[in-house]
């Protein structure tokens, strides 16, 4: 015992870092702040540490060069004892990683941490979530495979719409004219080095600031930020009311991170590494490219809003919320912290929550997009196609040989993208139909080129017989004279 | 002019110093930024506005829409399979072809052809356009982007050197010299 105290005496005597540490350890913090709420952010450092060094474990034997990542990656995840359990914890704890950091965000944001004297810690805290945004990107670009390559071909697609520079912005992303070789280098370098070195200092940062300034105290509902008094008021909390960090508000810490770590590895050995999905061979064309977890939402945004709202909302929707979020501070600096004060903070929380929680849970099944192989995988509902005539039957037969399944889903089965067309008679007269195959419209192809004219006739026969038993099918009353559309008493589904 | 009394000897030769290394960094930047930029200013004359052929004509039959595939021109040895792209191959007729990107002009996922329909279907974000490569429907603003091509000995040659992006839709524009939009 006596010689590692020798040995801390002789390395303090030349370091001298003991007391500053000592210092900053039990540095005195509102009693308060020893909660779990306060754990968030430490928790965040904790992971990323844990990227750190699972990262490094990983380029090892990860090689960057778009020929062999994928086969580096089959190496990982079958070759190496708990190469694909390295691989798990990293892509993980990149999804935990960003989970933590909003988690903290929101809180920060709750409890008016954000207000004189810590503007700077929020803005600083900005960039870290932007970077740790870029890091999940890059990271999934690192993972090189079917979704990485087209997602790499999307963030081209973006940039290329900036006005002006947008050619420029894609070869530099690219390293070239095309997604290759270059651009997973230059990823690489991105993710490896530069994003994780500015993260560091940005973090250091961080970090300093929570020191120098004091941790947020616990807002009281009627106790106002002033910037003329705060500052005193807030060394007289810590002086009356503070406790030592180490050890009075620390080891909530190192119980949540201890929590958050195991969360995490056992998430990673139940769940398994990301992929790789199918090799980065841009000459196979049978994809459904999908984006990581955190960026569903943007995939989900990009598919629903109106087609010419879209270029604005990608070039300057980012840039209006990452003003907001850096304006915010100064905007908001003094006043209230305590949410019981703030309903539009916690409704705009709310708010933002629902709408992302939304867009990601569409995204999940992604009703948009056109279901690939229904016309030739989904069988039409046998009921639809009993007692029914020949030309019925026919058109039944075109419905599916014209992909218009890809679309439109029978008896819940085949696309999200049009309507459902299991009651389609009851909404169409024969005369809409015929036009709206024809003419398409409100988001249809016009099939008019695609179909011989006894084609529209045995489709349209047989959408005809698309409604509920004993409901006659809607039609044209003005024509009733005619009797052109009287409903034939074998249409409809049998009971 | 005079100088101010306040700057002493070893102040000014801080600014020189300062001064000093400013020029230096100056000259260092020089080729750091020529170096980083090297995608987009090329000096050499790069392959990739090269014409390349997708192969004979004689595997396109007049009036059907065939995936060819094609290596880019501008390559290097490890870029193993993203060296290599596909395209649509349209053949009107006996000599009016027309090439189509393999990538949707929404955000370049791959568009499928399907014969039956005649439609190429988009399975990101549901784009859908018609055999000429025009908008059908979806969040597409424009068709599908055409290749440049012609017809030499028999042979289909195609400028797919470029990823075709919305911003930049005419393919293998000359990014060397003159603004794409002016």
């Amino acid at each position: 015992m006596r010689l590692i105290q020798n040995i801390a005496a002789w390395f303090d005597a030349r370091l001298q870092l003991g007391a500053p540490m000592r210092e900053t350890l039990e540095h005195r913090v509102p009693r308060d702040t020893a909660s779990w709420f306060y754990v968030f952010g430490s928790a965040a450092l904790t992971v990323f540490a844990l990227q750190v060094v699972t990262g490094i474990l990983l380029a090892l034997v990860y090689v960057p060069t778009a020929g062999e990542a994928w086969n580096s990656l089959q190496t990982l995840n079958h070759s190496i004892a708990f190469g694909w359990y390295i691989r798990a914890l990293h892509g993980w704890g990149s999804n935990f990683m960003v989970a933590i950091v909003l988690i903290h965000m929101v809180q920060v944001f709750l409890f008016g941490a954000y207000k004189f004297p810590r503007e700077l810690t929020w803005i600083v805290g900005v960039f870290l979530l932007l970077m740790t945004l870029g890091m999940a990107f890059s990271g999934q670009v690192l993972r090189f495979d079917q979704d990485a390559f087209w997602g790499i071909g999307i963030g081209a697609s973006i940039s290329s719409r900036v006005p002006v520079i947008g050619p420029w912005a894609v070869h530099l992303l690219l390293g070239g004219p095309i997604i290759a070789g270059a651009t997973l280098s230059r990823f690489f370098a991105l993710h490896v080095f530069v994003i994780p070195g500015l993260l560091i200092a940005f973090v250091s940062l961080h970090l300093l600031m929570v020191l120098k300034l004091g941790i947020n105290e616990w807002p009281m509902p009627g106790r106002i930020v002033r910037k003329a008094t705060y500052e005193k008021q807030y060394h007289e909390l810590t002086e009356k009311d503070g406790v030592p960090f180490v050890p009075g508000a620390i080891y909530k810490d190192i119980f949540f991170s201890a929590c958050i770590l195991l969360a995490l590895m056992l998430v990673a050995a139940y769940f398994g590494p990301f992929g790789p999905s199918g090799r980065p061979d841009p000459t196979i064309i049978q994809t459904v490219p999908r984006p990581d977890y955190f960026f569903l939402w943007i995939y989900a945004l990009l598919s629903l809003l109106p087609p010419q709202m879209e270029t604005p909302a990608l070039l300057i929707g980012p840039v209006i919320v990452i003003l907001a979020l850096l304006l915010l501070p100064f905007i908001f600096g003094e006043g209230e912290k305590s949410w019981h004060r703030r309903p539009v903070a916690v409704l705009s929380i709310l708010l933002i929550a629902v709408a992302l929680g939304t867009f990601t849970s569409l995204a999940d099944h992604a009703p948009w997009s056109p279901v690939m192989d229904a016309w030739s995988g989904d069988p039409i509902p046998p009921q639809y196609l009993q007692h029914r005539t020949a030309l019925e039957r026919q058109g039944a037969l075109i419905f599916q040989l014209k992909q218009c399944r890809n679309c439109h889903s029978l008896g819940n089965e085949g696309g999200k993208r049009g309507p459902a067309l299991d009651s389609v008679a009851l909404i169409q007269t024969e005369d809409q139909l015929i036009r709206q195959v024809i003419q398409g419209g409100g988001n249809m192809p016009a099939y008019g080129k695609n179909l011989s004219p006894p084609e529209v006739t045995a489709l349209v026969a047989f959408l005809r017989t698309l409604h509920p038993p004993n409901q006659t099918p809607a039609h044209n009353a003005s024509r009733a004279v005619d009797n052109e559309v009287a409903p034939t008493p074998t249409s409809g589904k049998p009971e | 002019m005079t100088l101010p009394e306040t700057l002493s000897r070893r102040a000014m030769l801080m600014k020189l110093g300062l001064l000093f290394n400013g020029v230096v960094a100056l000259a260092l930047a020089v080729p750091i930024l020529r170096y980083v930029l090297s995608p987009i200013l090329r000096s050499r004359k790069t392959s990739y506005t090269d014409w390349l052929t997708v192969g004979s004509i004689d595997q396109f039959p007049a009036g059907q829409t065939r995936l060819a595939t094609f290596r880019n021109p501008d390559v290097s040895q490890w870029d193993g399979k993203t060296a290599d792209s596909a395209c649509w191959v349209r053949r009107i007729n006996e000599n009016a072809f027309q090439v189509f990107a393999i990538n949707c002009a929404h955000l370049g996922c791959p568009v499928r052809w399907f014969p039956q329909s005649g439609l190429f279907m988009c399975p990101c974000h549901g784009g859908v356009y018609y055999e000429d490569g025009s908008r059908a429907s979806g969040p597409p603003e424009r068709g599908l982007f055409e290749y440049p091509y012609k017809i030499e000995d028999g042979k289909l040659f195609i400028k797919g050197g470029e990823l075709p992006t919305p911003g930049n839709p005419t393919a293998l524009i000359t990014i060397k010299g003159k603004l794409p939009c002016a």
